[in-house]
């Protein structure tokens, strides 16, 4: 038993309906409680489709138990096929149907129907959102695609996009038009878009683009070893990912064609005068390991920053992204576990988080700047423009969705100059932002927003997380005061580097066995931070 | 007293035949309901033994997230639990124990049966019987169940305060009960006007704080604020209480209605009635007109949802001048709605249960001008034509009594206002 409050993933059916949603002509028969339909806003609702998911759900009930469910699901599937008269069908449980064991691949073959009908069994007790979908996709992929003679012209499948993706529908578009200026053609993009149909015509490609190796990784596999298909191991995401990844499909295909890279603004933007600011700004990184691992090397390479921590929620990609925190020096957080992530993030103090929605949240919470790299996904993912993050515009995009949070450029020599001034002053925020969290007033002691450690903690693990909010303890065991002086000089520091200061300025006097903080005090520490 | 009211017509609802529906549900279950009873219930915990899906849905339906600290949480189920039910117990016994160490605010802790936990036959009254020993006299533990395959959306309520009937202590006093989780705001200013008729002592079931659980015994005359309390109203009536039957305190003539059932329980004057209710009934007219005009003559349709729907069917046809086409409910209790299905004149189709498919073949037949519905039907139907209000507002949003009847009449009038306002068609 795990006692949770909010998750990075969902059960590993819904996974299978990002599948499912994403696809055409395919219908999904899920044996599962009425609840359970729940999951079909998420599809509604945060990425606004215009059509209900083809999920049939049997929303059996306890008076149904022990008397027959599975006839449930037998008419349930037939009504189904009847209705939606769909090429394919995918057939499983949800975690309830699963301890009542109806077997509904074993139900569903023995009704006849004319299409193929797949059965997934995706442990509910084990496995998670991500792992369904990939499952999924690689069992739907396995039925209906065929060895077969290859397409005359150079082309490629784009795998692993799905229905609920962070930024899959515009990602798709950046790596066909990649494509496209190399010559080579898109045979087929799946899941999302295909239908079964399309499934069966995957074997025409010459090589496959694995886009998102957490729902298409088993697929690629597959593929390479039943269809002899090669497939891309960079994920373009970022200007020298990208690059890299076009090497490689020189390398596969032996088009030595390159894309056009005239719209490709970042480096520029990058390396113009007023973006050195950004140098040296420490960021924490945490997302599903696709996004991390890109985001790593942006943030370093491409954007000079210091990443001084980063992590990911799904287990399955512990490894690369252990080896990934090795490269940069930095301890790896492998956890789905959102109170040790806001732990982790208090503790690293960073300047800014990379992060989820949930990061976003925490990071509201705590007064650090976030931007959003990776699912789970939230309504604002889905915006109405172009955003990819793929490509060169999907680097342009990140470029701007990196900096958008930050305090910019001279702004930040302003705020410091200024920092008395009543309309200018340091509470106001970024003047872009228009509506903000109220920050919590570090030098007051975070009164006004509880802190972490005023919550309760549910994870697993007793945490014995160090908590950089309580006061540093003297060498004499009392708490370090802060003089007045101090106090007000401290005040005077710009918020986004507040923080960092007056935890820098409690251990330096800790350090030393200093009770009381003066405003010499201060300005030591700050002299021995000092870089 | 209601003479300003319209006629109750010839014929109601009450012995229209009921359309029982047995297919596909397209509703939440039970658990739903933590998300505004935790918020009601100020030192109360609750906590679902469940699955990965049951957190997913609270988090879901909490609009995403409600990063604010929440009072509920989920203890997923592993495999190892399902293995060994002993250890399952045990696992429970130190998550809880552990969980109320660092909460030591907590004055109730619900354990909340889920599909897992049921099918599994994980026995929650045993848990919470041994856990309230263990954990007297600081908190009580109690247990309900809020899966899908017992409860239905707006059941979990009801299943909750059931639950908390039977431990109320016990009163000779006469006095009146109100049952339903309301926001704060909107039982205040119940809680008023009942003081102004003098009408008194008046206790709420729940209470904001374990401390204030009322008391119940034979003088005991209960009200519902909330339809869907059928099991609730059972208890009640089984710890001797009596229920006052009255349509539910939506728009003016719920309101009044409502209230007038509960005056003439306690022998309120017609003078005082008149005297207390004039002026929030004026405003609640004027409001309701306001919002009115944009409703009159539109035809509505109700998936079944919350069990607000043959209330608010009457509230919407009675003073608003909808007419109803189909009022689909998840489940009909006579006792409890039936004043309601006697002011609904005749005519809409009343349906009990659900076959989603098919109920969407009528609905689109019957191209109603609003449709009520839960959000996975929301935009798939806004994107075939058909104007809808989300279901779930209607018990996440102030809307009972004089002073929210305006309000309640809005959220029904605002679709189709923005659809008349907006000029850009979709490109799909
Ligand atoms: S329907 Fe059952 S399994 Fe699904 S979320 Fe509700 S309680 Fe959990
Ligand atoms: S407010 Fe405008 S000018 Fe100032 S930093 Fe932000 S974007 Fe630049």
């Amino acid at each position: 038993m795990k006692l949770t409050v909010w998750t990075y993933e969902g059960p590993p059916h819904v996974g299978a309906m990002r599948v499912a949603t994403g696809m055409k002509g395919l219908h999904y028969v899920l044996h599962a409680p009425q609840g359970d339909t729940y999951a079909d806003l998420l599809f509604t609702m945060i990425e606004r489709r215009n059509h209900r998911p083809p999920v049939t759900y049997t929303t059996f009930q306890a008076r149904d138990l022990g008397a027959d469910t599975a006839h449930l699901f037998k008419d349930a599937a037939q009504e189904a096929y009847e209705r939606f008269r769909p090429q394919a069908m995918i057939v499983g449980a949800s975690c309830t149907a699963e301890l009542i064991q109806d077997d509904p691949g074993g139900l569903a073959e023995t009704m006849g129907l004319p299409i193929p009908v797949i059965p997934l069994e995706l442990p509910s007790y084990q496995r998670k959102e991500n792992f369904g979908a990939d499952e999924t996709f690689f069992q739907i992929v396995r039925a209906l695609a065929q060895p077969m003679d290859r397409t005359t012209g150079i082309s490629a499948n784009l795998i692993g996009p799905t229905a609920l993706g962070f930024r899959h529908r515009d990602d798709i578009e950046e790596v066909t038009r990649l494509l496209g200026q190399m010559g080579i053609a898109v045979n087929v993009v799946a899941p999302m878009n295909a239908a079964p149909a399309d499934i069966a015509r995957m074997g025409a490609a010459h090589f496959n683009v694995l886009m998102y190796p957490e729902t298409a990784e088993t697929a690629a596999r597959w593929c390479e070893k039943t269809l002899g298909q090669p497939y891309t191991k960079t994920v373009p995401i970022g200007v020298g990912a990208t690059r890299d990844f076009i090497a490689e499909v020189q390398a596969i295909t032996g088009i030595d064609r390159a894309p056009d890279e005239s719209r490709l603004r970042f480096p520029w933007w990058s390396a113009s005068v007023d973006s050195t600011y950004l140098t040296g700004k420490r960021v924490f990184l945490f997302g599903d390991a696709t996004h991390v691992r890109a985001a790593a090397r942006i943030a370093r390479d491409e954007m000079g920053f210091e990443v001084v921590r980063l992590g990911c929620y799904n287990r399955e990609f512990a490894r690369p992204i252990r080896a990934l925190a090795k490269e940069f020096g930095v301890e790896a957080l492998i956890t789905d576990d959102y109170l040790e992530v806001e732990a982790a993030i208090e503790a690293a103090a960073p300047e800014m988080i990379l992060g989820t929605q949930m990061e976003r949240h925490i990071g509201k919470r705590l007064g650090i700047p976030c931007a959003v790299i990776s699912a789970p996904v939230h309504v604002q993912d889905f915006p109405a423009r172009y955003s990819p993050q793929m490509g060169f515009e999907g680097a342009n995009v990140i470029f701007d969705t990196w900096v958008h949070p930050l305090v910019m450029g001279l702004e930040e020599h302003l705020l410091t100059m200024f920092r008395e001034d009543f309309e200018f002053h340091d509470a106001a925020g970024a003047s872009h932002h228009g509506a903000k969290a109220v920050l919590r007033d570090i030098a007051a002691g975070g009164q006004d927003d509880p802190s972490p450690k005023d919550r309760p903690e549910f994870s697993q693990k007793t945490r014995e997380v160090p908590m950089p909010e309580a006061p540093h303890m003297a060498k004499d065991g009392g708490a370090v005061i802060w003089l007045a002086d101090a106090e007000k000089e401290l005040r005077k520091i710009p918020f986004f580097v507040r923080g960092k200061a007056k935890r820098n300025t409690e251990k330096f006097a800790a350090e030393r066995g200093v009770a009381e903080i003066s405003i010499d005090t201060l300005y030591e520490a700050k002299a021995h931070y000092a870089r | 007293m209601t003479d300003q009211t319209p006629m109750p017509p010839e014929r109601g609802c009450r012995a229209t035949p009921v359309l029982k529906e047995r297919g596909q549900h397209e509703v939440f279950c039970g658990l739903t309901g933590i998300i505004w009873l935790h918020r009601k219930m100020q030192d109360a915990f609750f906590l679902v033994v469940g699955s990965r899906t049951c957190a997913h849905l609270l988090q879901s339906a909490a609009g995403v997230m409600i990063f604010a600290e929440p009072r509920f949480g989920t203890a997923i189920l592993e495999e190892k639990d399902l293995a060994g039910l002993a250890d399952a117990n045990e696992e429970l016994d130190r998550e809880v124990a552990r969980l109320l160490s660092r909460r030591p605010d907590i004055r109730q802790l619900f354990l909340v049966g889920s599909c897992p936990s049921e099918v599994i036959k994980l026995d929650l009254a045993r848990a919470a019987e041994r856990l309230s020993a263990i954990h007297a006299p600081n908190v009580r533990v109690l247990n309900y169940s809020g899966s899908g395959i017992e409860t239905t959306f707006t059941q979990g309520e009801d299943a909750c305060l059931a639950a908390m009937v039977p431990v109320l202590p016990e009163t000779q006093e006469k006095e009146l009960l109100l049952v339903g989780a309301l926001p704060d705001v909107v039982e205040d200013q119940a809680l008023s006007l009942l003081e102004q008729l003098g009408i008194g002592p008046v206790r709420c079931l729940p209470a904001r704080r374990a401390a204030d659980d009322p008391a119940v015994g034979p003088n005991t005359v209960f009200a519902l604020t909330q339809p869907f309390l059928g099991d609730t109203h059972a208890a009640l009536i089984r710890r001797g209480a009596r229920h006052i039957a009255a349509p539910f305190p939506f728009g003016e003539e719920g309101t009044t209605a409502w209230l007038a059932a509960v005056a003439a329980e306690f022998g309120v004057s017609a003078e005082r009635f008149e005297a207390v209710t004039a002026a929030p009934r004026a405003r609640a007219r004027k409001a309701i007109a306001a919002q009115a005009a944009e409703l009159q003559g539109k035809r509505i349709f109700f998936f079944p949802d919350s069990q607000l729907e043959i209330p608010l069917a009457r509230f919407l046809t009675r003073e608003c001048g909808m007419e109803a086409v189909e009022v689909g409910a998840p489940f009909i209790h006579q006792a409890v709605v039936g004043p309601d299905l006697d002011l609904l004149a005749e005519g809409p189709v009343i349906a009990e249960g659900q076959d989603v498919d098919r109920q969407l073949d009528r609905c689109r037949a019957a191209r109603p001008d609003l449709t009520v519905c839960g959000l996975g039907l929301a935009n798939p139907l806004e994107a075939e034509g058909l104007a809808t209000k989300w279901a779930i507002e209607l018990v996440f949003t102030p809307v009972h009594f004089y002073e929210q009847a305006g309000d309640l009449a809005g959220l029904f009038s605002r679709p189709l206002r923005r659809r008349a306002i907006l000029n850009v068609e979709a490109a799909e």
